[in-house]
C-alpha cells in the first residue's frame, strides 16, 4: 500500500542551531520525489525525521491521513536505503533480504519467494547465498534496494543511495532504481546533493538550502525556470547580471541593451538577471564584449565573454548552428533570448518573469 | 495552537536510562562509596577525636613507612626503564624482520604477562633462592652470587613479567607507521640507523610511554613479588597495606587507608605525567601500507632472532621450572629430586575446593561482565548525553586503584552495616566485576565505534523495536571484541591474588591465593603443585583465545 506523504511546517532544532526552519512538502501517491541541496541544508535531517530517527521539534508528519509525529521508527512501516547500505554483516544476501518480513511476522512459506523475487528484480539472485563481505559496492548496494523494497512500505526513503559508488555504477544503478520505483510504484523519498542526478531520476524535486525549501517542481521547471537565484546557480550553470527592470517588464542591461521580458508581477527598480550559457548568443547588437577564450567541446563551443565591466559571462554556441568560431580577442555583441531568461528583485531574490 | 505529542518520550521509558542508571549504581556502591570511607578513614584515628592527620604524619616521620614509598617507586621506575630495554627491541625485530618461530615468542611474551603475579619470584627462589638449587649447585665450587632478595630481584622479576606491555603496545605502532614515512627519510639521506632514532622512535614514542605507564602501575600495585623476594627488610606500600591490615584487625584501618591514598596518589601523578606528555605529541596514523618484513637468511635471521629467543624464553623460564618443580620429591621445605606425583596426590580436596571456587568465582564474574560491558559500551559510545563523561571516568578507576586498594576499602566499607558482604564469595566476585569490567568496556567500544550505526536504524526501519535490535544485531555484531577483552579480563581474574587475598576468608579461596599461602608456609610441593596447574590453565585459556581471534589480542 502507497500511501501519500504530507508534512506540514517541519522543525528541527539542535540547541540553539535551527536546522529545519519549518518546512512543507505535499508529496503524491507514487510520486519519485527529491530533495536536493547542498550539504548542511537539512535534506537529510528532514529524511531522518520522516524515518523517525530524528527528533521532531515541530510540525506535521502524515502519510495518507496518518499522523505519523508520535509513532516509533519500527512502527512507520517504511524502507529505507541508507548511504552506506547498512548490510548486516553477520547475514547472508538473503537473510538480510528476509529480514523485514521475519519481523513482520510473514508466514514462512510466504518469506522465501517474496525474498526471491525481490532478489531477482535486482538481478542479484544467484548472489543469495553469499555473505556480505563477498560482494562488490554495487551489488551490497542492490541487497539494500531489495531489503527496503520486498516488505512493500507504503513509504521508501533513500538517502544519497549513490554517493558511495563510481561514476559508470551511479549511472547504471540510478536507472535500475527509476524503472524499479515505476514498477512497484511505492512513493519514494530521495535524498541528494547531486543536482544532475536528481533532474535525471525524480518526478518533482525540492531543493532546499539552509533549512528553507527555495523551490519545487519537476525537473524541467527547476532547470528552466528557477525561482531565486541559488537555484539558478545550483541547478546547472548560470550567468548573473546586474540590471533594473522599468516600466512594461523593460529589462535595462548596463544601459547597453533593453530587452522587453514576460512578467507576472509590475516591479520597477534595481534586479538581477540570470542565464543559461545556452540562452546567450552573439548578435549584431547588444552587450558589447571581447571573447577571452575558447573550448572546442565537439557538439557545441563554450566561449569565456568578458563584459566592458569586467564581468566574464559563459557562452555556449551549438556547432551545429554555427559555421565560424569566434576566435579570442574578438570583438562580440551578445543578445538574449527574453523568454527563457529570469529576473529577480534585486532586494527579495522574488521571480518577477513568468 | 494545541500541542500535540511528538517523538520525545519520557525518559522513563527509554531503556538506555535504566542501563545507565544501574551501572552508576553499581559504581557507587562498589567504588565510590568503599573508596570514600577510606578516605575519610585516613583522616581518623582510634587515639584522637575528630578529623586528624595523624596517619599522614606518622606515615612520613617513620622510615619504617616512608622507606616503602621509596623501595615502591624504585620497583616501579626501574622496571618500567628496563622493559623498554627489551621491549623495544624486540617490538622492531619482530614487526620488521622474519624471525624464526615469530608466532611462539608472540604466545610466550603473553603467557608470562599472564601467568600468576608470584610465579616469577618463586621460580627465582627455587633456583637462585638461599637453598636455590643453583645456588647450591655453585655453593660446591665455592661460588657465590649476589642475592636475589630485596630491590635488584625484585626489579628483575617485574621487569622480566611486565616487559610484554611495552613489546604489545610498541609493535602496535610499528605496525601502523606508514612505510612511505621511512621511505622518505632514507630518500632523504639517512642511514637506517639514524632513520630509526629520528623518525621511528619519535612516531613509536607515545606508545612506549603508555606502554611503560601499564608496567609502573602494575608494578606498583604487584603484591606477590615483593611479598615473597622482599623478606622482612625490603617492604612496598601494597606490603604494607596488607600487613597493616592484619596486624590493625579489629581496628578499622587508619594507617592501611593512609598508606591506600598514597599510593592512588602516585599512580595519578603518574598517569597525569603520561598523559600531558602524550598529549603534546599525538602522532596518529593509520598505515595505508604498512610497512613491510625485511627477508634476511642464514646467520643473519639466527641473528634477529637469537634476542627474541632470549627474552621471551627467559621471562617464560619461571612457568617451566615451577611446572618440572612440580614432579619432584620434596623434603619438608625443599625439593629433593626424582619423579613423583605425589605432590599432586597430597593436594586432595584442597584441589577441588579452590579450583572449584575458581572457576566458579571467574565465570559468574565474566557472565556479569560480558552483560554489563556490551550495555554499558553502548550506552558510552552510542547514548553518551550528559553522563557520558563520568562514565568514562569512572572506567579509569580500576587503573589508578591497585588491587590491595580495592580489599582495603571493601573490608572497611562491607564489614559493617548496612551491607555486610566480607568472608562471601559475593564479595571476591564483586572485586572481579568492578576491576576488570573497565578492559571488556573499552574493547567493545573500541569495535562498536568501527561500527556503522547504520546498519542498527535499518534493523528497526525494517520493523525490529530498538531493544531487540539491539541485542539481536548490535551485541551479536559486538560480541567479538567483547570476547576478546572478557578472555584476557577472564585469565587476569584466574591469576587475581593482591584483592582477593585481603577479602578472602579460608573456605574461599582460590588456587591463585592456595598456591600463594601454600609457597608462604614453606610447603613448597603443594605449592609448586598449584602453581603448576594454575600456570597450564591460565596457559590452555590464552591458546584458545589466540586460536579464536587469529593472534589478535591486545592487552
Amino acid at each position: 500500500m502507497s500511501n501519500a506523504v504530507i508534512i506540514k511546517d517541519a522543525v528541527k532544532k539542535y540547541g540553539d542551531f535551527i536546522a529545519l526552519k519549518g518546512v512543507s512538502l505535499d508529496i503524491k501517491e507514487g510520486e519519485f520525489f527529491t530533495l536536493l541541496g547542498p550539504s548542511g541544508c537539512g535534506k537529510t535531517t528532514l529524511l531522518r525525521q520522516i524515518a523517525g530517527f530524528n527528533s521532531i521539534e515541530g510540525g506535521d508528519f502524515y502519510f495518507g491521513d496518518k499522523r505519523i509525529n508520535a509513532v516509533p521508527a519500527h512502527k512507520r512501516d517504511i524502507g529505507m536505503v541508507f548511504q552506506n547500505y547498512a548490510i548486516f554483516p553477520h547475514l547472508t544476501v538473503e537473510e538480510n533480504v528476509a529480514y523485514g518480513l521475519k519481523a513482520r511476522n510473514v508466514p514462512k512459506a510466504e518469506i522465501g519467494p517474496r525474498v526471491k523475487e525481490a532478489l531477482e528484480l535486482v538481478q542479484i539472485a544467484h548472489l543469495s547465498k553469499r555473505k556480505p563481505s563477498e560482494l562488490s559496492g554495487g551489488q551490497q548496494q542492490r541487497v539494500a534496494l531489495a531489503r527496503a523494497f520486498v516488505i512493500e512500505p507504503s513509504v521508501l526513503l533513500m538517502d544519497e543511495p549513490l554517493s558511495n559508488l563510481d561514476a559508470k555504477l551511479r549511472v547504471q544503478m540510478r536507472t535500475v532504481i527509476k524503472k524499479l520505483q515505476r514498477k512497484l510504484g511505492i512513493t519514494t523519498i530521495y535524498v541528494t546533493h547531486d543536482q544532475e542526478e536528481a533532474l535525471a531520476i525524480s518526478d518533482r524535486i525540492a531543493v532546499m538550502k539552509d533549512g528553507v525549501i527555495m523551490q519545487i517542481g519537476t525537473p524541467t521547471e527547476i532547470y528552466a525556470k528557477p525561482q531565486n537565484p541559488f537555484v539558478a546557480g545550483f541547478i546547472g550553470v548560470s550567468n548573473f547580471l546586474d540590471c533594473s527592470v522599468e516600466e512594461g517588464g523593460v529589462v535595462d542591461i548596463h544601459g547597453q541593451l533593453k530587452i522587453k521580458v514576460p512578467t507576472k508581477k509590475d516591479y520597477v527598480g534595481p534586479a538581477k538577471l540570470s542565464a543559461r550559457p545556452e540562452q546567450l548568443f552573439f548578435s549584431e547588437e547588444g552587450l558589447p564584449g571581447e571573447v577571452m577564450f575558447s573550448t572546442f567541446l565537439g557538439d557545441f563551443i563554450e566561449y569565456e565573454v568578458k563584459l566592458a565591466d569586467g564581468q566574464s559571462l559563459i557562452v555556449n554556441e551549438y556547432t551545429k548552428d554555427t559555421t565560424e568560431v569566434h576566435e579570442a580577442g574578438e570583438k562580440v555583441f551578445l543578445n538574449f533570448d527574453p523568454t527563457r531568461i529570469s529576473v529577480y528583485e534585486a532586494e527579495s531574490e522574488e521571480v518577477i518573469t513568468c | 495552537m494545541l500541542k500535540r505529542k511528538n517523538t520525545t518520550i519520557p525518559f522513563y521509558m527509554d531503556p538506555w536510562f535504566w542501563v545507565k542508571l544501574m551501572v552508576f549504581v553499581i559504581f557507587a556502591v562498589f567504588l565510590v562509596w568503599p573508596f570514600s570511607s577510606i578516605i575519610t578513614n585516613a583522616f581518623k584515628s582510634t587515639k584522637v577525636a575528630g578529623f586528624t592527620m595523624r596517619n599522614f604524619e606518622r606515615f612520613f616521620t617513620k622510615k619504617y613507612y616512608y622507606g616503602a614509598l621509596w623501595n615502591s617507586v624504585g620497583i616501579s621506575l626501574v622496571p618500567s626503564i628496563f622493559a623498554v630495554v627489551l621491549g623495544v627491541p624486540m617490538a622492531y625485530l619482530m614487526t620488521r624482520y622474519n624471525v624464526w618461530g615469530k608466532k611462539i615468542w608472540h604466545v610466550l611474551a603473553i603467557l608470562s604477562l599472564m601467568s600468576p603475579p608470584f610465579l616469577g619470584a618463586y621460580a627465582w627462589i627455587m633456583l637462585f633462592g638461599r637453598s636455590g638449587s643453583i645456588t647450591t649447585f655453585l655453593a660446591n665450587y665455592g661460588i657465590t652470587i649476589p642475592t636475589i632478595y630485596g630491590f635488584g630481584g625484585i626489579s628483575t622479576v617485574l621487569t622480566l613479567k611486565l616487559y610484554p606491555y611495552i613489546y604489545m603496545y610498541t609493535s602496535g605502532a610499528m605496525e601502523s607507521i606508514d612505510s612511505s614515512l621511512e621511505e622518505c627519510a632514507e630518500n632523504l639521506g639517512s642511514g637506517k640507523l639514524r632513520r630509526f632514532f629520528t623518525v621511528t622512535m619519535p612516531v613509536v614514542t607515545p606508545s612506549i610511554t603508555a606502554g611503560a605507564l601499564v608496567v609502573f602501575m602494575s608494578a606498583l600495585a604487584d603484591f606477590g613479588t615483593p611479598m615473597l623476594l622482599g623478606g622482612s627488610e625490603f617492604r612496598t606500600l601494597p606490603v604494607l597495606i596488607y600487613n597493616e591490615y592484619l596486624s590493625e584487625t579489629g581496628g578499622n584501618g587508619n594507617l592501611a587507608s593512609a598508606i591506600s591514598i598514597i599510593i592512588v596518589i602516585i599512580t595519578l601523578v603518574m598517569l597525569l605525567v603520561q598523559k600531558s606528555y602524550v598529549g603534546r605529541r599525538n602522532y596518529i596514523m593509520s598505515a595505508l601500507r604498512p610497512p613491510k618484513e625485511n627477508e634476511v637468511h642464514g646467520f643473519k635471521r639466527f641473528l634477529v632472532t637469537l634476542p627474541v629467543f632470549l627474552i621471551s624464553f627467559i621471562s617464560f623460564l619461571p612457568q617451566i621450572v615451577v611446572c618440572a618443580s612440580s614432579f619432584q620429591h620434596t623434603n619438608y621445605s625443599s625439593f629433593t629430586g626424582g619423579f613423583t606425583f605425589e605432590n599432586y596426590q597430597n593436594l586432595g580436596a584442597r584441589l577441588w575446593t579452590s579450583l572449584g571456587n575458581t572457576f566458579s568465582y571467574s565465570l559468574i564474574a565474566m557472565v556479569f561482565i560480558v552483560l554489563i560491558g556490551i550495555l554499558m559500551s553502548y550506552a558510552i559510545v552510542r547514548k553518551k548525553g550528559k553522563t557520558g563523561g563520568i562514565l568514562d571516568m569512572l572506567l579509569m578507576a580500576p587503573y589508578v586503584i591497585p588491587g590491595s586498594v580495592l580489599g582495603l576499602c571493601y573490608i572497611v566499607t562491607f564489614n559493617v552495616k548496612p551491607l555486610i558482604l566480607t568472608g562471601t564469595a559475593a564479595i571476591i566476585i564483586i572485586s572481579y566485576i568492578i576491576r576488570k569490567l573497565p578492559y571488556t568496556v573499552r574493547s567493545a567500544s573500541a569495535f562498536l565505534l568501527q561500527m556503522d550505526p547504520s546498519v542498527e536504524e535499518a534493523s528497526i526501519n525494517l520493523g525490529v523495536p530498538p531493544m531487540k535490535t539491539f541485542w539481536k544485531v548490535t551485541a551479536r555484531l559486538m560480541l567479538p571484541g567483547v570476547f576478546s577483552g572478557a578472555i584476557l579480563s577472564w585469565v587476569t581474574c584466574i591469576n587475581e591474588l593482591s584483592c582477593s587475598i585481603m577479602l578472602s576468608s579460608g573456605h574461599n579461596n582460590t588456587l591463585t591465593i592456595e598456591a600463594y599461602t601454600n609457597i608462604v608456609r614453606n610447603s613448597v610441593g603443594s605449592g609448586a603443585a598449584l602453581s603448576a596447574i594454575l600456570t597450564l590453565t591460565s596457559g590452555l585459556i590464552l591458546i584458545i583465545a589466540l586460536r579464536i581471534t587469529k593472534g589478535k589480542i591486545r592487552v
